[in-house]
């Protein structure tokens, strides 16, 4: 018996074109990948064609916790369910 | 297309500028009418996604029409543009498929609908974009790729719905065989049609049935879903003998610019 | 100073101190730091609360959509109800970063126990109330969001710079429905000065409670999510907006207006906070029906929402990773 929910969580990319690597824009949610690039056009590049579009399960991603920084390639790194990591991309690499 | 005969022809300027006319009505009222149902839904869908998703798709059949409209009223040559056109015809000289009007239902019943007209856009489309008039072609080759977005949205929905739950596949069969007698009329050639095609403005509909029901079956098919017995096809919408459906749908959509008719917005 | 009313140990007072301190440098918290459990609650209550506030926003406006009078006007307002569903989304998923699932946001919005921004409790009666929305309701929200694109939490921040970017051409839009409508026929103007008339004070209410009487104010703005007070925004706001109210010939419905020529403040009347504390505790007009509404969509929604569940799950096993 299927319960109801709001569909697991996916994450989204967006590359902007020309040279510019993929961004993390936010999330939304979805039940597969088809459904996921779907709704992340609609949501997240409505107002600009030819971008390139990136979905990813939240839960497929692994994130650094801050307070490792010291030993960053410690194996014991945090698996991310709910509560991914967004990475800024420092403005000054893209399109380069 | 299917080209006239020779020495067939009428004068051509006067009837061409109203078949002209009469066949881009279609054009723009079909998805008038359609993006006004699809915006009923307006927060109201099932999830936040879709009610994105169908906004979305609503907005681009309505830009279309206002597209269509437009080009409609300068084929008329009588001063009327699309807000005219729209806002101040009567139901009985509006010019879309019954299937359009029908109400949206629920949402297995917007889904079905949704592919079927879709389908039979996009087709048109892909035909359009070798249209004479310029304007057209270049509107089609536009709207072609938001039809075949449309085209993929509403199959991926029909198929969840389809080969889902117990439920949504009852409400998705009920879907389609509901819609199915209305289809028929998408693929009707009349004399609008022929007179259309004949000036190589337009694409005969007739042309479209084969192609439109190979892309039906195959999602029908990954839907788990039947094609129903149809022993009539409803029609009428194109020569303005519609259901008593637009009636109520007009008198919405036009109460406010009829309330308050000279000025603008 | 104690967290939740538990004893701190040293430990945790310093971590707060870091915090605050991190917080007072203009650092971003993001989800993963380390936070007081009392500020990840903090947030979750606003940034659902203003997600709510966008669904919920959706059906005033959505009212009039099938009845917008010329298509720039139609496509305009479809364009602006879809963006407000997706500006509610990106709000959603920056609020599940703090560790809460989008589901439980919307049944606490369902139950009646979360709220929203009570101005989506009041009707929408003629076309002129979606030019006064996307102007004063609009209006009002850029003035309070743009205080929030520099919030603490860098979820909730990012989410404010997207959303304020749309948000611009929706006041802009409903300023230019207003600005039309009252320059055109006598009934138009009529039309857009009664619009004013309902709308301005509601609007006003907007910005909350006095700060006097501002409960959570002193605590949020320590850290970094609130950087200016309700009646400083909403002053901001009246000046801003009697200008504009000018310049398209409409008239405030306040007889106590008046520039005061050393601050250059335009003073307002008494707003009635009896009004405003009756519709956020649910007896504004459309309360009810805002509620119905959400509830029905729900309601409506399950078996599709399940059919879509159901389906993923049958073809889980297709879908090699």
């Amino acid at each position: 018996m299927t319960s109801d929910n709001q569909w697991p969580l996916w994450e989204v990319f967006v590359a902007a074109g020309n040279g510019a690597p993929h961004e993390h824009v936010g999330s939304l949610h979805a039940v597969d990948a088809e459904q996921a690039l779907q709704n992340a056009r609609d949501v997240y590049a409505r107002r600009n064609e030819g971008v390139s579009i990136w979905v990813v399960p939240s839960s497929a991603i692994t994130a650094s916790t801050p307070d490792d920084v010291g030993s960053f390639f410690d194996p014991a790194n945090d698996k991310v369910y709910r509560h991914p990591q967004f990475y800024k991309v420092p403005r000054g690499v893209r399109g380069v | 297309m299917k080209t006239a005969k020779a020495g067939a022809r009428p004068p051509a300027a006067r009837i061409s500028s109203d078949a002209a006319f009469q066949y881009l009505l279609r054009l723009g009222d079909d998805r008038l009418v359609l993006g006004h149902r699809l915006s009923e839904w307006c927060g109201h869908g099932p999830i936040l996604e879709e009610d994105i998703a169908l906004t979305n798709i609503a907005l681009d059949l309505i830009g279309q029409a206002n597209l269509f409209l437009e080009l409609a009223g300068r084929a008329e040559g009588k001063g009327r543009d699309q807000d005219a056109l729209a806002y101040f015809r009567e139901a009985v000289d509006y010019r879309n498929l019954l299937l359009v009007e029908l109400p949206k239902g629920d949402f297995a019943f917007t889904i079905a609908r949704q592919l079927a007209f879709s389908v039979y856009s996009f087709l048109q489309f892909e035909a359009l974009v070798k249209s004479t008039n310029e304007d057209l072609a270049g509107i089609a080759a536009k709207a072609a790729k938001e039809a075949k977005y449309h085209v993929r949205h509403s199959a991926d929905w029909l198929i969840k719905l389809g080969d889902g739950t117990d439920e949504s596949h009852e409400r998705a069969q009920r879907a389609v065989d509901e819609i199915w007698r209305y289809t028929g009329e998408m693929f009707v050639a009349d004399d609008v049609d022929r007179a259309a095609v004949a000036i190589g403005l337009g694409v005969d509909p007739s042309t479209l049935g084969d192609p439109w029901r190979g892309h039906l079956d195959d999602v029908l098919k990954r839907a788990t879903l039947i094609v129903p017995e149809v022993k009539f096809m409803q029609r009428g919408g194109r020569t303005g003998n519609h259901t008593e459906h637009l009636g109520h749908i007009l008198s919405e959509m036009q109460i406010v610019a009829r309330s308050f008719p000279t000025g603008g917005w | 100073m104690t967290q939740n009313g538990m004893q701190q140990t040293p430990e945790d007072a310093a971590k707060v101190a870091e915090f605050e301190a991190r917080i007072a440098r203009g650092e971003s918290i993001e989800p993963k730091d380390w936070m007081p459990e009392r500020y990840r609650k903090q947030l979750i209550r606003m940034m659902s609360q203003h997600a709510h506030s966008e669904i919920v926003g959706m059906l005033p406006e959505g009212n009039w959509i099938t009845r917008a009078p010329s298509f720039r006007r139609k496509l305009g307002l479809l364009a602006k109800v879809q963006d407000e569903a997706g500006h509610g989304l990106y709000i959603y998923c920056g609020t599940e970063t703090l560790g809460v699932d989008r589901r439980d946001l919307i049944d606490q919005l369902l139950a009646g126990t979360a709220k929203y921004s009570s101005i989506f409790n009041y009707p929408t009666l003629s076309w002129a109330d979606i030019g006064a929305i996307g102007w004063l309701v609009d209006g009002a929200a850029i003035v309070n969001q743009t205080m929030l694109a520099k919030a603490s939490y860098g979820p909730y921040a990012r989410a404010m710079v997207r959303i304020c970017k749309e948000e611009n051409f929706h006041k802009r839009q409903g300023f230019e429905i207003m600005a039309t409508l009252s320059g055109g026929t006598p009934e138009r103007h009529a039309m857009a000065q009664d619009a004013l008339n309902r709308w301005w004070w509601p609007s006003l209410m907007m910005f909350g409670p006095p700060d006097a009487e501002s409960a959570n104010s002193e605590e949020l703005t320590r850290w970094g999510v609130k950087k200016k007070s309700n009646d400083e925004l909403r002053q901001r706001f009246v000046n801003q907006t009697v200008a504009q109210a000018r310049a398209i010939n409409l008239e405030i419905p306040d007889s106590e207006l008046r520039l005061d020529e050393a601050s250059g403040d335009w003073a307002f009347g008494k707003i009635d906070w009896d009004e405003f504390w009756r519709v956020v505790k649910g007896d504004g007009p459309c309360n009810r029906e805002r509620l119905a509404a959400r509830r029905a969509a729900h309601a409506d929604g399950e078996w599709v929402r399940k059919a879509a569940l159901a389906h993923a799950e049958k073809h889980a096993q297709a879908a090699v990773a």
